[in-house]
């Protein structure tokens, strides 16, 4: 087959019948621009569940004292003993495990001057800070000393700094949380809204031991208790696996008999957020395959007319074959004209497409992406539609007799 | 096997050729038996009525179709030994087509309509544009390359036709009917052409049912029933 012939002869072509080819075109170009508006919408979708989960930490096991059983009884959520400093401690020494973040947290009245805000007061040991990879607009995290010593010191969540400080720098200034006085040290980064809807910058964050000492008060049995624990796993670690190895480890620190039930939970954050948006994920697959749908109907109306045009041309194509054109060169020619309908198509409906996913960013406010990809996959897709659907008509074309064709009218 | 006469010179030859169609339940016997050779640079009008045979025959020259028996040998060639692309590439380089009804694309200008076996061409020698363009002035068409077949006459568009045959430097041109749908001035000045093209050793094969046309040729064949009726030489 010869290129040059199939392209040019294929353009001439569709030049010479501007309508009908617009027309056909518009299949295809209807079937790409919906296919790119919900691929662009589902991987908007995708992305934002992604990002709620590297927010969350991607890598991160949450650790929860279970119930506790007596005989047959079980006593309830977190009723079982509580986690300490030294399970933090132990924990530290795992191979597999970078980062162990405590965590008290209680709700707090915070009062700077005249005004009073109730939040969420978080006590926390410097970890934290990594395993939820919290980044400062200003001022420093707390330090060890902080820590070691009870400091009554504070890193505030953007909302705190807009609600109570309204513009004004808030380091260096102090609030109350519960009456005891803190000073801000820190202003954490924006984070937004957390995959279960709450405001994650809501939030005041002091040594634990100044919380467990002096605002949200000690365990009752256990003074240097922790409620929560999240650590971070080492890169090339596989998630299930350290959450067994954390799970046998905690067994022993916790004393458990090989007979024994868990008293504890170890859970992966990241796991519900994904479980929870699968059905997201599902919708707009569905949607994308509609879209397809679509596509492949433009690709039988191809199919249509360039067997229409076959039929028309019947006598050019005997031409064609006596003045020496190989059966490859009328499959290239019609196989090319199929393929620049789609092609051409599925370019102006890869602009289209792009326009109404973002109409659906702005009038319907769906979190949208465009990557190059998405429009990589739409035009291969529709090329390969006229392939698919320009290849039965070429054949044809190609396996006319000549002087059959010739005498055609 | 009978033998057909060989004539050294004889750019095409059929050897004892016959062609049969299958017509529903009948067999319809185009061509029986015949054995002709074509001398290069010969000027030859087929004659006869129609359904002799004389349409099959240039077909089977032609390379468009293939006969029942027989063989045919185009410069030496076997055309039976040759596959689909060769047949293609031997209509492209070797044997220009000439029509009744000029068979050009209405969509294109009289030199695209020319480019066009160029285009098809596998040797690729020489500058296309310049090749299509010396062949629509030898024809007399220098000043009317841009134009579409609709814009010309009948004889006009039948030069282009010529053209467009004569742009592969064929060495033989095969005319089916090339004054049939043209007035009879237009009809002379149309094979003054092919006669030139003869004369400078191209061979010519027209199938005509016209004493006039006919009489411009060398050599007439006519046919009757498939079979060669008569054979007339004429000196020019």
């Amino acid at each position: 087959m010869k290129f040059g012939v199939a392209i040019s002869s294929a353009l001439e072509a569709l030049i010479a019948n501007p309508l009908r080819s617009f027309l056909t075109m518009l299949g295809i170009m209807i079937g790409v621009a919906s296919v790119m508006a919900m691929m662009a919408i589902s991987e908007g979708a995708a992305r934002q569940v992604d990002e709620q989960i590297s927010a969350l930490g991607a890598s991160n096991l949450t650790l929860r004292p279970g119930a506790s059983r007596r005989g047959g009884r079980s006593s309830g959520a977190n009723s079982a003993p509580p986690f300490t400093d030294k399970t933090v401690q132990a924990l530290r020494q795992e191979p597999y495990i970078t980062a162990v973040s405590a965590r008290n947290n209680g709700g707090v009245t915070v009062i700077s001057g005249n005004d009073n805000w109730s939040t969420q007061l978080f006590g926390t040991n410097t970890d934290y800070f990594v395993t939820q990879a919290w980044k400062l607009t200003s001022g420093e995290f707390f330090s060890e000393r902080n820590l070691s010593q009870g400091a009554a010191v504070a890193v505030i969540g953007a909302t705190i700094a807009d609600t109570l400080f309204d513009g004004t720098n808030p380091l260096g200034q102090n609030i109350r949380a519960n009456n005891v006085p803190l000073r801000i040290i820190g202003v954490l980064e924006k984070k937004g809204q957390s995959g279960f809807g709450g405001d994650r910058d809501d939030v005041v964050i002091v040594p634990i031991t100044t919380a467990r000492n002096r605002i949200l008060g000690a365990h009752r049995t256990t003074p240097k208790h922790v409620n929560s624990i999240e650590v971070g796993v080492a890169d090339g670690y596989d998630m299930a696996d350290a959450q067994t190895r954390l799970e046998n480890r905690l067994r022993e620190i916790r004393k458990i008999k090989p007979t024994g039930t868990d008293n504890f939970r170890v859970f992966n954050v990241a796991d519900f957020v994904r479980a929870r948006s699968s059905t997201q994920a599902t919708m707009g697959l569905l949607l994308a395959f509609t879209a397809a749908v679509s596509l492949i109907v433009g690709g039988v109306g191809v199919m249509n007319i360039m067997l229409v045009s076959v039929t028309e041309r019947t006598k050019e194509i005997g031409l064609r074959m006596a003045i020496g054109a190989r059966k490859s060169d009328i499959l290239g020619q019609f196989l090319a004209e199929a393929i620049a309908l789609c092609f051409i198509g599925g370019l102006i409906g890869s602009g289209l497409g792009v326009g109404a996913a973002e109409l659906a960013a702005r009038m319907g406010g769906f979190p949208v992406s465009i990557s190059p990809f998405i429009a990589a996959t739409a035009l291969s897709a529709s090329v390969l539609i006229g392939l698919f659907f320009g290849y039965f008509p070429a054949r044809r074309a190609a396996n006319l007799n000549p002087i059959e064709a010739l005498r055609y009218e | 096997m009978k033998q057909a006469p060989i004539s050294s010179d004889a750019i095409i030859r059929c050897d004892s050729v016959s062609k049969t169609y299958i017509m529903g339940e009948q067999k319809v016997h185009a061509l029986r038996d015949v054995s002709v050779a074509f001398a290069a640079g010969e000027m030859t009008a087929i004659m006869g009525p129609s359904g002799s045979g004389k349409s099959t025959l240039m077909n089977l020259i032609g390379a468009l179709d293939v006969p029942t028996s027989g063989d045919l040998y185009i410069q030496g060639r076997n055309l039976a030994k040759l596959d689909v692309d060769e047949l293609a590439d031997l209509r492209n380089e070797t044997i220009g087509f000439v029509f009744q009804q000029f068979n050009l694309l209405g969509r294109a200008t009289a030199l695209t309509n020319v480019k066009l076996p160029l285009r098809y061409s596998r040797k690729l020698d020489e500058d296309i544009d310049a090749r299509a363009v010396e062949c629509l002035q030898l024809v007399g068409l220098g000043d009317r390359m841009g134009h579409r077949p609709m814009q010309l006459s009948g004889g006009q568009q039948q030069r282009v036709a010529i053209a467009r045959a004569l742009a592969g430097r064929p060495s033989i041109i095969l005319a089916d009917e090339p004054t049939g749908a043209l007035d009879t001035q237009t009809s002379g000045e149309i094979m003054d052409l092919l006669v030139n093209l003869g004369q400078q050793g191209i061979t010519v094969i027209l199938v005509t049912h016209e004493a006039e046309v006919a009489a411009y040729a060398q050599r007439q064949i006519h046919f009757r029933d498939g079979v060669i009726e008569r054979e007339i030489r004429t000196e020019p």
